[in-house]
């Protein structure tokens, strides 16, 4: 059942739909960075409106490090087929050949050998110059200075004291060859947003959102989920089936669970408001240095 | 105070309560604001206060604040510093300060905000302007030491040029002066002079220390002389709603949707106004009417679309229409304007400055061509808010254009609409979005009107009469001497054979203006009807010599603009007050100090000398600086004093224009001063070949190719091609 969104929803809505018409406008070859998440799920969403009765005339894109969880594997390829759209999923075959893993690598080269580097791969290969991207402002502080209209270099590289000035609904949509845009169509929304908008649309997203048994490890007061048996146990070590949901999610072995009861979706936004911590707090990899988003950022991570 | 607070009791389930939340929000108003002002007056630690005492800080983001605070770097000597909140670059809390613009969400219960915290660096102007454009007010913070600096100044003009009408001026760090009434009230008052100008309806000054969080959130205990509201108080009671109900129908055409044959939709979003279906529109600037069939979207079709909505329209009529086009009301009272020659202000963000003559990609919309300054009309100087002639825009300056298109644009002025009244310009080569611009107006509005074909054009005409038509407009004070050149002139063109008309200002108050007095409305439109009358016989191919008092730049502006580029030559004949008045050929003079004649110029009522001259003359060689009012390096000038022309010389000022030497004055002077090494590389002009400096820039074409020293005769060889 959908319900009747608010005037402000509404207006995000519509700045989203005219980000998106305004990228397939003035771009030769865009593509949709697909990372499954509540936020994807929202994107894609967007896009199915932005360009009705037409498909979103771009692809997607999953870059699959190989570490997702397998629920959301499933959910992908469920949703691709259910909207009918154009999935692409690119992994780095070296790094898969090189046995790349959170765990034995660490989360910061892993990040950029399977993250980063895949993407550029696949920017070079399919000759994309725009990307969109479902990034928050509220998410992170340095997210929170980037434009809705992110240039890059032709290394793939954020220079954040140089970001072209973006007034009004005005972009500055020129590239030169190599070079590329990155375009976060949900730059204003809040997580609430993001939530209140799936609810009241009725958008479909992974089970792990949801409170659920699992199978889950403790380390270091981050809740792992055992997701399959390459999750390395240490001595002594033994898996506890608890109560628990993502409110992110990324890479099993890098995303902390948090207990919980939220089955549903108001469920959800009732314990995310009486919530202290913010939304990337689960996330290993945004800790790992200090500035260390603008850092991944900078050198071409999402 | 938890603003996202969980309502309703205990039995009411989770969807009861979000539905509550989502009803509750919908009675919330919006309120986007910016805070600026100059580098280190406290805009980071205001949004972290204002953040902080709303319990919007969550409590890993505190942790991670109060290591950053620890760090060896850290501005507040390890007290908790809450710009750390918003500083989200490594090279902002290294340096403690702001380089781009940060975007927060909050809300209280009686409000959301979207908070737009920009940099007060003066080389980070344009991420101050990003931040301001899409804001409907401005927090201006001023550091209560140092009171209202220039970059206070300069960010108060953006915030006027882009728009925000109400303003709060956040006197902060009072708790470094102690509190001092005295030193708040002076800052209040000395911006609210600054300011006055600038037209903000509403400008709110609030004592505050957004370290201490005095009347930020809460009343400062430590100032009871202030009994306005706080800070936090003012953002959620201030009204800013601006909407226009009855704005006329705007919808920029983004992208056209056809998925197959059956289908051709247009897709953008309402820039302003309604639209039903069965509406009548007009598809610009090809001028099609088609009536609306559908209004498409993914949840249905909808009966009406509104300002803000992201829609699909499609046509009863078979049409082609294409990004760029905008389809606008069918009433030709509210039709946009289509131009290829728009005057705007225009703020400047490159480091390298703003070219006339280079071309550069503007956006306005979905609409995109190239565009050329043809004219920088003046500067706007941030510090007196005076307008400045100059030749280029620096980086972060601000000034109002004119610029020619390569094809016609559809746009609103600014004021009107600042979705279609808005553009950028980018750099062709670096790529880089040089400038951001408000339009104004538009330069030819004939385009307004249809006009009647004619087979015998202006160039026709003055092809027969072997001459270039221009208009010769002679401005200044009453017994500047403005007719009596002008007459010299035209005698001296009459002999050379050329076909002219005079237009003087007493005359023609005896005929066609005889119903109008000297009110500013009736100056106004004394000065229309002369420069309609002008236009009409440069059409006609003459050489028209206007001597009009027109004190106003707006309408010698007009004038210019309603004839052809190098059409209009502005003469300024600068005179002083005190030598008119002595002259006072007419006795106009003393009845005015005498209280006989009223809003008499120069007296009672002002004159506003030109930015942009293509020449100025002086006539007195008793006036200590004849050179003081001529602002443009582009203008020639005249005077008959040697005196005056040496101290041009040490001055070093450089009249590329020419200098002119009346014949009633000592022909020689000129020379005299060349020779005497005072001036170099100049010509000096005879009057006989004054014509020659009014067209200043084949003039200056010409002065480029010849090694010119004071050749009396230089101007003659030019004579025939300027006239």
């Amino acid at each position: 059942m959908k319900h009747r969104l608010s005037s402000y929803l509404r207006q995000l809505e519509a700045e989203s739909i005219h980000i998106m018409r305004e990228v397939v406008a003035e771009f030769r070859n865009p593509v949709m960075l697909y990372s499954i998440g509540k936020d994807s799920a929202v994107m894609l969403h967007l896009a199915m409106k932005a360009f009705y009765p037409a498909k979103p005339p771009f692809p997607l894109l999953h870059v699959d490090t190989t570490w997702k969880f397998r629920e959301m594997i499933a959910f992908r390829d469920r949703e691709a087929q259910r909207l009918g759209v154009d999935l692409m999923v690119h992994t780095n075959e070296q790094g898969k050949r090189e046995g790349m893993s959170p765990i034995t690598h660490g989360s910061a080269l892993y990040t950029d050998v399977m993250k980063t580097e895949a993407l550029k791969q696949a920017f070079a290969a399919h000759g994309f110059d725009a990307a969109f991207g479902g990034a928050r402002r509220d998410e992170e502080k340095s997210r929170a200075k980037e434009r809705v209209f992110s240039f890059r270099n032709a290394a793939h590289n954020w220079d954040p004291k140089r970001q072209r000035p973006e007034l009004w609904h005005l972009a500055n949509t020129k590239v030169k060859p190599g070079e590329s845009m990155r375009v976060f169509p949900l730059s204003n929304w809040t997580e609430l947003d993001v939530w209140t908008y799936i609810y009241l649309e009725n958008i479909p997203v992974v089970p792990l959102y949801f409170a659920d048994k699992r199978p889950v490890v403790e380390r270091g007061g981050t809740l792992i989920m055992v997701d399959d048996e390459r999750l390395p146990l240490d001595p002594g070590e033994t898996p506890e089936m608890a109560k628990v949901r993502f409110r992110t999610l990324g890479c099993y072995p890098l995303t902390g669970a948090i207990r919980s009861d939220a089955t549903t979706v108001p469920e959800i936004i009732d314990e995310l408001i009486a919530s202290r911590h913010s939304e990337r707090q689960g996330r290993v990899i945004d800790h790992d240095q200090t500035g260390s988003m603008e850092k991944k950022k900078q050198e071409g991570y999402f | 105070m938890p603003q996202l607070s969980v309502v309703g009791g205990k039995k009411e389930s989770a969807s009861d309560r979000l539905a509550a939340r989502i009803a509750a929000e919908e009675d919330r108003g919006l309120l986007r604001f910016l805070t600026c002002g100059s580098v280190d007056d406290g805009k980071s630690t205001l949004i972290g206060r204002l953040l902080y005492d709303s319990a919007l800080v969550l409590e890993d983001q505190l942790l991670s604040m109060e290591r950053d605070s620890k760090r060896p770097n850290a501005t507040q000597g390890g007290e908790i510093d809450l710009s750390l909140l918003v500083d989200g670059l490594q090279a902002e809390r290294e340096q403690g300060i702001t380089i781009d613009v940060a975007y927060r969400y909050f809300s209280t219960p009686r409000r959301k905000f979207i908070v737009a915290d920009t940099p007060g660096h003066v080389q980070y102007t344009r991420n101050m302007a990003t931040g301001a454009s899409n804001c409907d007010f401005g927090v201006l913070l001023v550091d209560a030491r140092q009171g209202v600096l220039t970059q206070t100044r300069r960010h108060a003009c953006i915030l006027s040029l882009l728009g925000i009408r109400k303003v709060a001026v956040a006197v902060n760090k009072m708790d470094l002066i102690d509190f001092d009434q005295a030193r708040f009230e002076a800052i209040a008052e000395e911006f609210a002079e600054f300011a006055r100008p600038l037209g903000f309806e509403l400008i709110t000054s609030i004592p505050c220390s957004a370290l201490r969080g005095d009347n930020v959130t809460s009343p400062s205990p430590h100032m009871h002389w202030y009994h306005g509201p706080t800070l936090l108080a003012h953002l959620e009671t201030v009204d800013v709603s601006h909407r226009v109900t009855n704005a006329p129908f705007r919808f920029p055409v983004q992208w056209v949707n056809r998925p197959h044959l059956d289908f051709r939709g247009y897709a953008g979003t309402v820039a302003s106004g309604s639209i039903k279906t069965g509406d009548e529109v007009v598809i610009h600037p090809s001028g099609k009417h088609v009536h609306v069939a559908r209004i498409v979207t993914a949840d249905g079709d909808l009966e009406r679309a509104e300002e803000g909505d992201a829609v699909t329209l499609t046509f009863a009529e078979e049409v082609d229409a294409s990004r760029g086009d905008v389809i606008a009301a069918a009433m030709p009272e509210t039709a946009p304007s289509v131009s290829d020659q728009i005057a705007a202000k225009v703020i400047w963000f490159d480091e390298e400055a703003m070219l006339p003559g280079r071309a550069y990609t503007i956006k306005c919309g979905s609409q995109a061509t190239t565009a050329t300054i043809s004219a920088l009309k003046y500067k706007l100087n941030v510090d007196s808010l005076d307008h400045v002639a100059g030749k280029t825009l620096e980086l972060n300056e601000v000034g109002l254009c004119n610029i020619s298109l390569a094809r016609p644009l559809v746009f609103d002025p600014y004021g009107d609409n600042a979705e279609t009244g808005s553009f950028i310009l980018i750099d062709r080569f670096t790529n880089a979005t040089v400038a951001a611009g408000m339009i104004e107006f538009g330069l030819r509005r004939a385009t307004n009107v249809q006009w009647q074909e004619l087979f015998i054009d202006k160039s026709a005409r003055a092809t027969l009469k072997g001459q270039k038509p221009c208009v010769l407009w002679f401005t200044r004070l009453s017994g500047s001497g403005k007719s009596t050149i002008a007459n010299t002139l035209e005698k001296r063109l009459h002999a050379l054979g050329r076909h002219t008309y005079m237009l003087d200002g007493d005359n023609v108050r005896h005929g066609l203006n005889k119903d109008l007095g000297f009110t500013d409305a009736d100056r106004v439109e004394n000065i229309r009807r002369v420069a309609e009358a002008a236009r009409l016989f440069v059409d006609a191919g003459l050489i028209v010599m206007v001597s009009f008092i027109s004190p106003f730049r707006s309408e010698r502006r007009m004038a210019r603009e309603l004839v052809g580029e190098g059409e209009f030559i502005e003469i300024f004949v600068d005179t002083p007050l005190e030598v008119c008045e002595a002259r006072d050929p007419k006795g106009l003079y003393r009845k005015a100090r005498a209280g006989l004649i009223r809003n008499f110029t120069g007296i009672d009522s002002s004159y506003e000398p030109p930015e942009q001259a293509e020449l100025a003359l002086s006539t007195s060689n008793t006036s200590p600086e004849p050179w003081s009012r001529c602002w443009s390096t582009s203008s020639g000038v005249a005077t008959s004093s040697s005196q005056n022309l040496q101290a041009l010389g040490r001055a070093g000022m450089a009249f590329p224009g020419g200098i002119f030497v009346p014949g009633g004055g000592d022909g020689g002077v000129g020379v005299d001063a060349v020779d005497a090494g005072m001036i170099q590389h100049f010509p000096v002009i005879g009057e006989g070949e004054l014509v020659g400096g009014l067209g200043v820039t084949l003039f200056r074409q010409a002065c480029e190719q010849t090694p010119c020293r004071g050749e009396l005769t230089f101007a003659e060889q030019h004579l025939g091609a300027l006239v």
